[in-house]
């Protein structure tokens, strides 16, 4: 992960640094394995992201990708939080 | 940003005002979100968040409530509880927040607890099938201390 720059907190402060093995050691720090579900997950996340709409549970919900059960086994302790930073992206500011 | 130590949230909802459930049911996302344990104890007026035919009906509080700055009389006067609320309701949209019952289904989906208090259930004669299909049980009070199991778990009266 050299050369890869991170905030304080670990997310990525330049998206063009991101690619799947940089998500990969970014997913083993948070101790996840990553599966074809969790890519789909970051895919919409990214995808969210780049059209600049919010971030929050309720999106999850209706997102079609995946629902929040799902989201919380996938992602534990933190699901949009931890899902984000794996994705590169900036965690979401939303209190919901 | 150092890690919080909170590890569980417990809270009791005793009011069925629309501004204190949906800052209980916040604050319990809030934390689930952190991946912080939650539960919420709904009793006495706080049972109509999770009764199936009153929790699309709550309202917000005109009266007593200095932060509406309108006279208590007025607020006292036909229809101005559904005008506050509707005012409301149509704010809390814009944000994306979820009506009480997608809110309540976002929580128990979240691995949210939500637990009925037995001895309110009883005075105002309701039973389960009156309560919602993701309830997770009728608790004593005693019953919801023991779900205090852990060090670092904080109860909230809402």
């Amino acid at each position: 992960m050299d050369g890869i720059n991170r905030n304080e907190e670990g997310y990525l402060t330049d998206f063009s640094q991101w690619n799947k093995e940089v998500a990969t050691n970014i997913a083993k720090e948070c101790e996840i394995d990553l599966t074809d579900k969790h890519w789909e997950v970051i895919d919409y996340l990214q995808g969210k992201h780049k059209n600049e709409e919010a971030l929050s549970i309720r999106g999850i919900k209706k997102s079609g990708v995946i629902n929040i059960k799902e989201f919380y086994a996938l992602f534990p302790g933190g699901p949009l939080k931890i899902s984000t930073k794996i994705a590169g992206i900036p965690k979401p500011k939303s209190c919901i | 940003m150092p890690k919080t130590n909170v590890k569980k949230m417990l809270f009791i909802l005793s009011k069925a005002t629309l501004e204190n459930v949906y800052a209980a049911f916040i604050m319990a996302n809030g934390a689930r979100m952190e991946g912080i344990e939650a539960e919420i104890f709904f009793t006495f007026f706080g049972l109509e968040a999770i009764n199936k035919s009153k929790l699309e009906h709550l309202h917000v509080a005109t009266v007593g409530n200095p932060a509406m700055h309108m006279p208590t009389m007025l607020g006292g006067l036909p229809g101005m509880e559904a005008l506050a609320t509707k005012m409301m309701k149509k704010e809390m949209e814009k944000l994306d927040m979820p009506p009480v019952e997608e809110f309540l289904e976002i929580l128990s989906d979240s691995g949210c607890k939500l637990w009925a208090c037995k001895l309110a259930v009883e005075m105002f004669h309701l039973s389960e099938k009156d309560l919602i299909d993701d309830l997770d049980g009728i608790l004593t009070i005693g019953d919801f201390y023991n779900r205090a199991t852990e060090e670092n778990t904080h109860m909230l009266f809402v």
